[in-house]
């Protein structure tokens, strides 16, 4: 009888874990990080976004459903062919279930477009267009940790409430720096302001001087610089050069993150008014977080890196709530399920793919103020999810009815 | 107010100025490349890692040693020109007697692995790097506000253009530079040590890179990435104003710099390709560059 037990036991526990398995296809879970990693934006989220991504896959455990997780990278040169190439590599041949990360727009739309066509899903952390999750919106994609409506908002409002009521914008000349440089534009024109002007440079301009005269001549109170990585970086410490903020105007750095603080230095940054979804110094929990990134990484993790770790994290969560890795499935949990971890508080996925959850509008500290390494932020305020990102239904995003 | 082509002349003179600012990083870039093409017929693509190298240099003489930008201006191209003496004693020595393509492909290889090694450790967010305290702040000109610093790059540039110049031009080791890349065999009959020389012209090449680096680490974030985004413009400039003619290097400089700061105000899209369609249009009516010798 004993053994009679024993063997049916064993027969039900063959029977039960392969059918388990059999629900991940190919017996494991497969995680691509696709972004910059040897240009103007691999500190945005570069390399580091790739650790992040594997502490997430250790914090989960290892496995999901029984089925290893594993986490591979590329660099794709911020050149939307060379990275449509590698998702369709990673997706036909490579048996990657989702890629994320992302970092600049033109890519993140292209491999989004690609991901829905092949029904896969893909999340995106390194990349703002709000189109992402308007009108180029995918059923299985999905924005996590900002877009250019959260950065409008938040840096946008913060000065035009100062009194910062004309502005002119140095942009960077493609789809993210148009999608950021407009939807502030509107911003500042809702709240009472006016745009005097605006200069396109190319992507990874050395120098900024004749810009910075434009802009200087415009008269403008803001400058808003619709760019970000080395490109912002270099036009602050160049605008401080040629006197543009002790001359009385401000300077409105719409995508900056603590990294770009970091290159750039206290001396030259101080005073810049900038929003991110996470700081590492907020909680205890955040602090014990960004350490163990620090000990792997030698850097503490922006909004990028640590919405990296969120997305593969939630990721996670979705197959082993579905109990399978199936891109409808997981999808509906992904839209489904709230968002709590070290990175988003009571965060919530919109219809159309965007995850939504506070902000906070920071300024960088003056040299004096910063007690310790990485001291760099004090917070202002919060800006409410809500506020900060588009509504669904008014994100022109046609899933949304 | 006075308009030029639609925009008021105070902001017209400004932008001349920065062009010219930009035209003399060119200038002396591009003028250490056409010595070491004119001289060694070696295509040096490590030269925008070099003048990275000269900011790095110059940023952790500053962090580990305490050295400022004084003492940098000079220790600095003393260290790359180093750097570039044993490059050219190791290797492209053995490069000479063989296709030009080769020296071509080592040395961007080794442009490649310096800049890999330099993003590696440092990123490329790029590090920061201060004006030094006696050229900080600006002078008011009237038509615009004219950073120090940016002023004394302009200067600092002229005397270094010219003084090479007049060193290979005039003098009697530039004499000897010039003839033995003529005949070097007959030049080393005269008891000149030819090998030597060419040593000597490399270093003194990539000295040049590394003052350039040196003197944009103030102006630039002092980045891994700051020599790949400069070197194909130099390079366009060096074929613009005739491979290995060191007066065209210089003055193509400056004037492509021009162009390019004009380009940045009436369509700032195209400031980045303006430069290549004059070296195309440039090499479609004068194949040997404005200054070249027709071969």
């Amino acid at each position: 009888m004993k053994i009679l037990s024993l063997v049916s036991a064993a027969l039900l526990a063959a029977t039960v874990i392969p059918a388990s398995a059999a629900e991940i296809s190919d017996g494991k879970v497969k995680i691509g990080i696709l972004n910059d990693q040897s240009g103007v934006y691999a500190d945005f989220g570069g390399k580091w976004s790739f650790e992040a991504a594997k502490m997430a896959v250790e914090d989960f455990g290892g496995t999901v459903q029984g089925a290893p997780i594993e986490v591979i990278t590329a660099d794709h040169q911020n050149k939307a062919d060379i990275a449509s190439n590698i998702a369709r590599q990673w997706y036909d041949t490579e048996q990657v279930d989702s890629i994320m990360e992302l970092t600049t727009s033109s890519v993140a739309l292209a491999v989004q477009g690609i991901s829905a066509e092949k029904k896969k899903i893909d999340i995106i952390t390194g990349a703002a267009s709000s189109d992402l999750t308007g009108k180029a919106c995918s059923p299985y994609g999905f924005h996590w940790a900002y877009d250019t409506h959260a950065l409008a908002v938040g840096t946008g409002g913060a000065l035009v409430k100062q009194g910062g009521d004309t502005w002119f914008f140095l942009t960077a000349d493609y789809a993210f720096g148009y999608s950021l440089e407009e939807q502030t534009s509107n911003f500042v024109k809702s709240q009472g302001g006016k745009v005097l002007g605006a200069v396109r440079h190319p992507l990874a301009t050395t120098d900024y001087s004749s810009f910075l005269l434009q802009a200087q001549s415009s008269g403008a109170k803001v400058v808003g610089l619709a760019n970000a990585g080395l490109d912002t970086a270099n036009a602050i410490k160049q605008a401080a050069e040629f006197g543009i903020v002790a001359g009385g105007q401000r300077l409105a750095a719409l995508l900056f993150t603590l990294s770009e603080v970091h290159g750039l230095g206290l001396e030259a940054a101080q005073g810049l008014t900038l929003t991110e979804g996470f700081y590492w110094d907020r909680d205890d929990e955040s602090r014990k977080f960004s350490q163990r990134f620090f000990d792997k990484t030698g850097r503490m993790p922006n909004m990028i890196q640590a919405g990296t770790y969120s997305a593969v994290l939630q990721y996670l969560k979705a197959i082993d709530k579905a109990g399978t890795d199936e891109t409808e499935a997981v999808a509906k949990e992904l839209h489904s399920m709230p968002v709590d971890d070290v990175f988003a508080r009571g965060g919530k996925v919109g219809a159309n793919g965007r995850m939504i959850y506070d902000m906070y509008l920071m300024e960088v500290k003056k040299p004096s103020e910063s007690t310790k390494p990485w001291d760099y932020y004090k917070v202002l305020a919060t800006v409410p999810g809500d506020e900060a990102y588009i509504k669904p239904a008014e994100s022109g995003c046609p899933l949304v009815k | 107010m006075t308009m030029i082509f639609g925009i008021p002349l105070q902001a017209f003179l400004g932008q001349l100025l920065v062009g010219l600012i930009n035209g003399s990083f060119y200038a002396m870039l591009s003028l250490g490349l056409a010595i070491i093409f004119g001289l060694l017929r070696v295509i040096n693509f490590a030269h925008g890692a070099q003048y990275m190298l000269g900011a790095f240099v110059g940023y952790l003489l500053l962090v580990h040693f305490g050295v400022g930008y004084w003492p940098a201006l000079l220790i600095v191209p003393i260290v790359v020109g180093i750097t570039g003496i044993i490059i050219e004693r190791l290797a492209l020595s053995k490069l000479y007697d063989i296709d030009p393509l080769y020296g071509l492909l080592f040395t961007f290889g080794l442009a490649l692995v310096i800049e890999g090694i330099f993003r590696y450790y440092f990123g490329v967010s790029g590090n920061p790097y201060s004006v030094p305290e006696l050229l900080a702040g600006g002078t008011n000109l009237g038509f615009m506000f004219l950073p120090n610093y940016r002023g004394w790059v302009v200067v600092a540039s002229l005397a270094v253009c010219l003084g090479t110049w007049f060193a290979i031009e005039k003098t009697k080791l530039g004499a000897y530079l010039r003839a033995a890349t003529e005949n070097p065999r007959l030049v080393q009959a005269f008891g000149v040590n030819v090998p030597l020389l060419l040593t000597l012209t490399y270093g003194l090449g990539s000295a040049l890179a590394g003052l350039a680096g040196i003197l944009a680490a103030p102006v630039y974030q002092v980045s891994p990435l700051m020599g790949s985004n400069l070197i194909i413009v130099v390079f366009a400039v060096v074929v613009v104003g005739g491979m290995g003619s060191i007066m065209g290097a210089i003055v193509t400089g400056y004037m492509l710099g021009l162009a390019e700061g004009l380009t940045k105000v009436f369509y700032p899209e195209a400031s980045n390709i303006v430069i290549f369609v004059i070296m195309a249009i440039v090499l479609l009516v004068r194949p040997a560059g404005l200054f070249g010798k027709d071969a």
